[in-house]
Order: structure tokens, then C-alpha cells, then sequence
């Protein structure tokens, strides 16, 4: 399969299964675009009629390269060289790898398009992991892993610096066990930022390898969707913490993420205004639910959705200092093929764990009843359901099978399907539609910065960052 | 070649023969807990 689209002002070809990128001038393009798979030796004379706009003798040239590339391997190729059963025996063993920890089933926001119905996840108990529930889980994920070394922890909620004492103990506990077991614990926490303070943030910054700050971009935009208890704003307290927490981050990982609802389809402003609060790593991700619910985005919204991406995509050309995830994408040294087949590893590599020890398939699974996996306590753990999920898979999805961003997103969300479509099968095609979007930007922002294609050259590389070290070079300039 | 240049090459099909350690971050952790992209993750051999 091979996909040409157009973005950024770049002609642009994706082969789809084998991973490789052309930048194509527009002859090139149009005529690849006329063709249905594998070419033969000459170009088709139904082909050159069919493009009379083109010298005979500039689109015969224009197919010998095409034919280059295929004879090469670069254009459509197959995927036999792949065998999904043996890359799946990994989720069909469960052996988990990564806990979303939800340290808390209560919060101190009240964000109106919250999935986990502002903390309680719609049980209507608020409530706080104990750090006994929290070692156990650590002794659970230890005894899963297996022979796998590196563990990841997100501590989650609700909000988690409400139940900091747990996650200090979690850590610590954790850490005594790494040379006993020969692992390595990686941890992460989502926050809202309300109950930083200097020590907490320094604690972080000390023992996280990743943090997740979420604000969704300017003030009106922020307060409106993420309210106080009291129905304040809370821009004004978090902004603040935020600037110190990143200001002593170093080169460790964050990400300032937010979210975008159909009330602010015009949220590369979001992007923008978060870059001048000095933000570097920026996510601000689409609100995703049912075709009643009132914020998420709609069939009818991706239009402006995606002309918004394109427009996002152009203003950051222009701004080195925003890294935006979802156009951050290594298509020379990303993940292994045998990684991207099998998408997140919700349920079988990935669990959620709750306040009170019962296991999930991730974190938007917690409080469906149907989906609880089993208890920390006695070691339960449903391989039924472990199972199902371990069965989702590119090539298992059929909207998957016939889509060419398949291995650079890996099957979309369990999740997602599951409220949109009521199917954890059934690819929400909305998010798909953004996704293809973003990465179609993506690709074309990697050909600029290389210097290919239509656009002037830049050395402008927003593409790349955790891989380019530009980061580092750059604080340690300015120490 | 004259019309076309090639940003990528086959990458995707090399990575076949080494891969699947599951060593790497889990997807859902970097940043999004919403949506994925895969591609955007590291790979821990590299």
C-alpha cells in the first residue's frame, strides 16, 4: 500500500510496509497517485492519457524512478516479512510492564469534560490509595514483568499530589527492590498543579522521569474547561508552579498537555500561547466521547480540525522552541515495526490499578465493571479479558487493515473505540481522521526540515526533539 | 534522481529482524493517556 497526499505544500508519498518516505515533485505525484499497486515495466499508455497536461517523455522518466524505488524495495512492498502471530505472543503471555497507579479517586479541579467524572470515575467514592495497597501493586508488577527489566509507574488519579505520601512510599519502596530483581523503575506523574509547592516540585524533579502538567492553553480557555472546586479559574494558580517545575527540570522529560473541545477548534493558538509561557513540550490533544457529548469533537468539526493542524504545523516552522507530540515522529529510528503492530499493550503489557487494588486494562477502563481484570491482593488476573485485548492488533482491526497510518499509530485506542462505537474493535473514526491528519503534518515537517520538497529550505527541525539533543546543547549554553 | 527524493528509507522492514524486546515505554505513558502515536516513541536499543 502506498499513500500520496499532500501537506505543508509538499507532494508526498508513505510505502506503507516498508516504513519509507518520497518527496515527490507534482508530475511524480500525479501520475503515483493514478497507480493501483505494483508497476510493470513501461508506463501504461491509459496512464499518460489520462495526464495530458505532461510530456509523453517527462512521465515515462517520472515512472523509470518510480520503478526505481520499487525494484529497490522503497515502494510497494508487502508486509510477508512480518509475522503478527509470533510478534503477539509477548501480550498473549500479560506480562505487565507498566501501571497506571491511581494514587487518588478525588481531585481538586472540576474540568467539565473530565472521563473519570472529576475523580471518582463515577463510583461516587472519593478516595486515596493507601501505601500498602501501593507496595503491593509494586510487588505485583515485579512478579508480572517477568524477565522485562524496565517497569514504568505513572502515578494518576484523580489527582495524585493529593495522596503524595503514597507516591513518596511507592518510590521508595520500589527502588529497594530494582537490585534484587534486576529492574529498573521509570516514573511519571500526571498533575494538575494546584498542590505544588517548592518541595514537591523538587521532589519530582528528583524522582520522575516524566511529568505530565495539565493546563489547556490561554486563561479564558483553561478556566473555562477547568474550574476549581469553587469554580475559580486555575490558571493563575498553576501557571506559576508549572514555569518553576520546568525551570528545574534540566533535560528530563515533561509535557505540558492539554486538551482542545469543540469550543476551541482554534486551539493552535493553545499551542502557541502555552510556547510563550515558555513551555517547550506541548501536547494539546482532542476531547474524544460519544456523538452527544457536548465537547468532543465531531464528524462535522474536521474540517476546521484539520485545517487548524495544517495552520499549527506552518506557525511552528517559525517556533523552534515548541516541541508538539503528536508532530514529534522518528520515522528513521522510531519504534520497531514488531512495537507499532502491537499499539498501546492495554490489558496485556499496561493495567490500571485503583485506590482499593483492582486492576483494569488502563486507566479509562477503571470503573467499568465488565473490564475489572482482578485484585493486587490475591493475584487474580483475568486472562479472558487480557486475552481480548492481546488480540487487538493492526491487522486485527479492520479499519486498521485498510489504513496506511497503521504502523505509525498502531490500532488507536481500546478505549475510545469502546465509548465511541461501544466496541473495543470498532475504530473511532473521528480519531482516526485526526490521527492521519497530525501525522500526514508530521511527515511533511520532517521533509521540510530535511530540506526536500517545495518549501524553502530551514533548519527549523520541530520533528525530532529527544533525539536531536538540541535541547541539552541549548540549557547548557545558557548555564 | 530528478523528480523524486527519498526522505526515508526502508526502515520499518530492517527494524523486523531485531525488534520486539518490549523493553520500550509504554505508548499511553509519554504524554497523551487519550491517543495514540506510536511512532513517536524511542526505542530503548538505539
Amino acid at each position: 500500500m502506498v499513500h500520496t497526499f499532500t501537506a505543508l505544500g509538499q507532494y508526498l508519498a508513505a510505502d506503507v510496509n516498508s516504513g519509507a518516505v518520497h518527496v515527490l515533485d507534482k508530475l511524480t505525484y500525479d501520475l503515483l497517485s493514478l497507480i493501483p499497486g505494483p508497476m510493470g515495466e513501461t508506463l501504461p499508455p491509459e496512464l499518460a492519457e489520462q495526464l495530458p497536461q505532461y510530456d509523453r517523455r517527462e512521465l515515462e522518466e517520472g515512472w523509470r524512478e518510480l520503478l526505481e524505488l520499487q525494484d529497490g524495495g522503497l515502494l510497494f512492498t508487502d508486509d510477508t516479512y512480518l509475522d503478527p502471530e509470533a510478534a503477539m505472543a509477548l501480550p498473549r503471555a500479560a506480562v505487565v510492564k507498566a501501571l497506571c497507579l491511581h494514587v487518588s479517586h478525588d481531585c481538586n479541579l472540576r474540568c467539565r469534560y473530565c472521563f473519570a467524572s472529576t475523580g471518582d470515575f463515577g463510583t461516587g467514592h472519593r478516595m486515596t490509595m493507601t501505601p500498602e495497597t501501593a507496595k503491593r501493586a509494586i510487588d505485583w508488577v515485579v512478579a508480572k514483568s517477568g524477565k522485562r527489566r524496565n517497569i514504568e509507574v505513572d502515578f494518576f488519579g484523580g489527582e495524585p499530589l493529593m495522596a503524595l505520601d503514597t507516591v513518596k512510599q511507592t518510590v521508595e519502596y520500589a527502588r529497594s527492590l530494582e537490585k534484587e530483581h534486576d529492574k529498573v523503575f521509570r516514573f511519571t506523574i500526571t498533575t494538575n498543579g494546584v498542590l505544588l509547592d517548592d518541595d514537591t516540585i523538587d521532589y519530582i524533579n528528583r524522582e520522575m522521569s516524566n511529568v505530565v502538567l495539565s493546563m489547556d492553553g490561554r486563561r479564558e480557555v483553561n478556566d473555562h474547561m477547568r474550574p476549581t472546586v469553587n469554580g475559580k479559574g486555575s490558571y493563575d494558580v498553576i501557571v506559576p508552579k508549572f514555569q518553576k517545575l520546568v525551570a528545574g527540570r534540566g533535560t528530563k522529560d515533561y509535557y505540558v498537555r492539554g486538551t482542545f473541545t469543540r469550543d476551541n477548534l482554534d486551539f493552535s493558538a493553545d499551542v502557541l500561547h502555552l510556547g510563550d509561557l515558555g513551555f517547550r513540550h506541548v501536547s494539546v490533544e482532542p476531547c474524544s466521547g460519544p456523538a452527544d457529548d457536548p465537547f468532543a469533537i465531531r464528524k462535522e468539526d474536521l474540517p476546521q480540525v484539520e485545517e487548524e493542524y495544517e495552520k499549527l504545523a506552518r506557525l511552528l516552522m517559525e517556533r523552534r522552541d515548541i516541541n508538539f507530540f503528536h508532530f514529534n515522529v522518528d520515522l528513521a529510528q522510531g519504534p520497531c515495526v514488531i512495537k507499532r503492530l502491537r499499539g498501546c499493550g492495554a490489558g496485556c503489557e499496561y493495567v490500571a490499578i485503583t485506590p482499593d487494588g483492582e486492576i483494569y486494562p488502563c486507566h479509562q477502563f477503571v470503573g467499568k465493571e465488565e473490564y475489572r481484570m482482578g485484585n493486587v491482593f490475591d493475584g487474580s488476573f483475568d486472562m479472558e479479558i487480557s486475552g481480548r485485548f492481546a488480540d487487538q492488533n493492526i491487522y486485527t482491526r479492520p479499519a486498521c487493515r485498510e489504513c496506511w497510518a497503521r504502523f505509525y499509530c498502531s490500532g488507536g485506542c481500546s478505549a475510545s473505540n469502546l465509548l465511541v462505537n461501544g466496541d473495543i474493535t470498532k475504530s473511532n473514526e473521528v480519531a482516526c481522521e485526526m490521527e492521519r491528519k497530525r501525522l500526514e503534518c508530521a511527515i511533511a515537517l520532517n521533509a521540510i526540515a530535511a530540506g526536500m520538497g517545495e518549501a524553502p529550505y530551514t533548519e527549523r527541525d520541530n520533528t525530532a526533539c529527544n533525539q536531536c539533543g538540541a535541547c541539552a546543547a541549548e540549557e547548557k549554553s545558557n548555564i | 534522481m530528478k523528480h523524486i527524493q527519498t526522505l526515508n528509507g526502508a526502515t520499518l522492514k530492517a527494524s523486523a529482524a531485531k525488534g520486539g524486546c518490549g523493553e520500550c515505554q509504554t505508548s499511553c505513558q509519554s504524554a497523551c493517556k487519550t491517543s495514540c502515536t506510536v511512532a513517536n516513541q524511542k526505542c530503548e536499543n538505539q
